[in-house]
């Protein structure tokens, strides 16, 4: 049946690409304020003008001569590089550890992560302050890099299991006749298997750092070693709002990458999440 | 071959009963007895080792988590420190870090036991003990699991662990501003008293109260809207009518993908009551500027508006995946039923697309309970309320506790309130957990 082949189906047309068109402009417009507001001369917060008066790229200039942005940038990426292969590791290997062995303790260890997962993770702020200042770690970036580390793994552990779990046990069972060790198992037979869910795993821990807000806040405390959730945030918090435009800079260099990113991994993400939901 | 087999019934479990007897008694001794001498020495070395330079330190540590320091700060008259004096928050964490080794400790002490009882229980059956070479290459081979999960673990204890345990700790002691912050304060243990003030104080009770309203009012409304504007969008897509369905998909996906951080700082900016463009369109229009910040309902008001932006991608994603998993057939034995669009839809579509996001709307509902970030971002929990303490009228609990700890050193209540927290989330989460069964999953039974 063609679309508006009858009446009703064209009118249901007319008013569904309406209200798509609509939404999209909701969707777009705080996006397009900021694309705007980043490249348009002026430092104002409003202007008359949807269309941009002009292009310039000043607010970048100033972005990275006033502020310390840039070093933010790299604090932020390391972090999350650092993040990504620290915690990818140590979550594979803990659930592939919980997955593919049966040893005294393991049912009490599931159980324990499984609740631990449950807590809130900011119950230890204090503690994991009071920590990192005993350790010297405070205000450094690998102090930031642990906390995350450590608090990802209950979560992607049991999910990782999860994955591992509903893989076919015959493949290992015939690598191990023919005579394969643990390690060349758990390389050449289970990684390539699992490569959707590390992908989610690896990108979700890569992503965190940037979002996070109430850590990096707690951990770091010099602009020297903000990362950019910190450093955008004080920038929009502060009093003038003169540095509107220098934030909107700074967020469509951020919001470029991760949202390419993002779309990129999108089936990935969607199919983490839903193993996720299921586990539990 | 019978004589045997009468042999080893008529003994028992000797050797496995004396040696798991031994090595209770002291690490090792067992395994000496066993006949293995090289892993026996080890063990007893182990415990040697411990008794002769952990046992003091252990007693002070446990001595400081019990009284949490004894010696307060003392100052000359200028000022000056005279005496250092304890530290105790310093002394509670080393406390638990030393009952946490305990434990570990405690852990080897059974697997040596258990090892004892293992090889006592083979050579019972006939079985020669293995030498250390063997016993080393067995250890690699069964180990591999505990080796794998090492790191993890110790991650586990120091971020998340023993964090939690002092964060919980915490709330039985009186650990907050102005009077009572190490290291120029002793902090006491105070038992209830922290649990009981935020009953009976009006300015804890009240903002308890109404935090915790608004709390749960938020969790529901961010929880539904975007579910049902998801639902909405999902079908809507899924018309026959909508050309360039992948197009749409990813343009209204782009909420979700853009790093909530920054769209959260966007909005600040968008609803902002003097600068902002809103007020000024509505300005344009002739309309009254609208106190987004400054009136406590237009300010949760434009939380939800903006949550929806934000939430209702993820559940049109998932909605329209599992719109695309529907059988066609379904469709067409319906019709030939006779069922009109709209019957299909009800009894096909719609409880297919409950049934599988359903258990997701628990866990988003517990997310949105704690979405610190989408409260502290956007607002920072403002307008001021005067009849709180210490909380906005958006605060949510979470935020709250955020300020408690952060802005005002009120650690004692900010842990009280946390603890709570971790209830009403835990509760959600068994419950979920119960319904979705992993728990009867054939290999959680060993």
């Amino acid at each position: 049946m063609q679309a508006g082949s009858r009446p009703g189906d064209r009118l249901a047309a007319i008013v569904i690409y309406l209200i798509l068109i609509l939404t999209a402009i909701v969707v777009i417009y705080p996006l397009y304020w900021v694309v705007l507001g980043a490249l348009n001369p002026g430092s104002s917060l409003f202007r008359t003008s949807i269309l941009p008066t002009g292009l310039t790229l000043d607010h970048f200039r100033e972005l990275f001569t006033e502020t310390d942005y840039l070093l933010w940038y790299r604090n932020t990426l390391f972090v999350a590089v650092m993040n990504m292969i620290l915690s990818t590791v140590l979550v594979v290997t803990a659930a592939y550890a919980f997955s593919q062995f049966r040893f005294p303790g393991r049912r009490q260890t599931l159980m324990a992560m499984l609740v631990l997962q449950i807590f809130p993770s900011f119950m230890g702020m204090i503690a994991i302050y009071i920590l990192l200042l005993q350790l010297n770690l405070l205000d450094n970036l690998w102090g930031l890099i642990l906390v995350y580390a450590g608090g990802s793994i209950p979560y992607g552990a049991w999910l990782v299991k999860g994955y591992f779990d509903a893989q076919p046990r015959s493949l290992v069972e015939a690598a191990k006749i023919d005579g394969a060790s643990n390690f060349t198992i758990f390389r050449k037979v289970m990684m390539p298997l699992s490569v959707p869910i590390l992908t989610f795993v690896a990108v979700n821990n890569f992503i965190g750092p940037w979002m996070d807000f109430i850590f990096a806040r707690l951990v770091l405390r010099s602009s020297s070693k903000y990362t950019l959730a910190i450093g955008l945030f004080n920038m929009v918090t502060g009093r003038s709002n003169t540095d509107f435009t220098k934030f909107a800079a700074g967020a469509l260099l951020v919001a470029i990458p991760v949202t390419l990113l993002f779309l990129l991994l999108q089936k990935y993400i969607i199919e983490g999440l839903k193993a996720g939901a299921n586990k539990g | 071959m019978r004589t045997v087999r009468v042999v080893v019934n008529l003994n028992g479990k000797v050797h496995a009963r004396t040696g798991a007897l031994l090595s209770l008694l002291f690490m090792g001794l067992g395994q000496i007895y066993n006949r293995q001498f090289v892993k026996g020495i080890l063990y007893a070395l182990l415990e040697l080792y411990v008794l002769i330079f952990w046992t003091k330190p252990f007693l002070e540590a446990m001595h400081g988590l019990i009284t949490l320091g004894e010696t307060p700060q003392q100052r000359n008259a200028r000022g000056a420190i005279v005496v250092q004096g304890d530290h105790s928050i310093i002394l509670m964490i080393t406390g638990i870090i030393f009952f946490l080794l305990l434990v570990i400790f405690l852990a080897v002490y059974a697997i040596n036991v258990r090892d004892a009882w293992k090889v006592g229980k083979g050579r019972d059956e006939g079985r020669k003990p293995r030498n250390f070479a063997q016993s080393v290459a067995h250890a690699w081979e069964q180990g591999f699991a505990y080796i794998l999960l090492t790191p993890a673990f110790v991650f586990v204890l120091f971020t998340i662990v023993l964090p939690l345990i002092f964060g919980i700790l915490i709330a039985f002691t009186n650990y907050s501003g102005p009077n009572h912050l190490p290291p120029k304060n002793l902090v006491d243990w105070v038992g209830f008293e922290t649990f009981t003030s935020l009953i009976r104080f009006r300015a804890w009770s009240n903002t308890f109260v109404g935090v915790l309203i608004w709390t749960i009012v938020w969790a529901t409304l961010a929880t539904f809207t975007t579910y049902f504007v998801g639902l909405f969008y999902a079908l809507l897509l899924n018309h026959r009518a909508v050309k360039f369905k992948k197009f749409w998909r990813t343009l209204f996906i782009l909420p979700w993908a853009v790093p909530g951080i920054i769209s959260l700082l966007i909005f600040r900016n968008l609803f902002n009551g003097e600068f902002g463009p809103i007020n000024q369109y509505l300005k344009l229009m002739g309309l009254a500027p609208i106190p987004w910040f400054s009136d406590p309902f237009w300010a949760k008001f434009a939380i939800v508006m903006v949550n929806l932006w934000f939430g209702f991608p993820y559940w049109m994603a998932l909605m329209s995946g599992v719109l695309t998993n529907i059988d066609r057939e379904l469709y067409e034995a319906a019709e030939i039923d006779g069922a009109n669009g709209f019957q299909r839809f009800r009894s096909i579509t719609l409880p297919l697309i409950l049934f599988s996001t359903s258990p997701l709307l628990i866990m988003s509902f517990a997310h949105n309970f704690n979405n610190f970030n989408m409260i502290y971002l956007f607002t920072s929990g403002g307008p001021a309320n005067p009849s709180y303490s210490y909380a906005g009228s958006t605060d949510i609990l979470i935020s709250w506790i955020y300020k408690l700890t952060l802005e005002q050193n009120k650690f004692n209540m900010a842990s009280v309130v946390s603890i709570f927290i971790f209830i009403v989330v835990a509760s959600f989460s068994i419950w979920n957990f119960r319904r979705t069964r992993a728990f009867k999953e054939e290999d959680m039974i060993q």
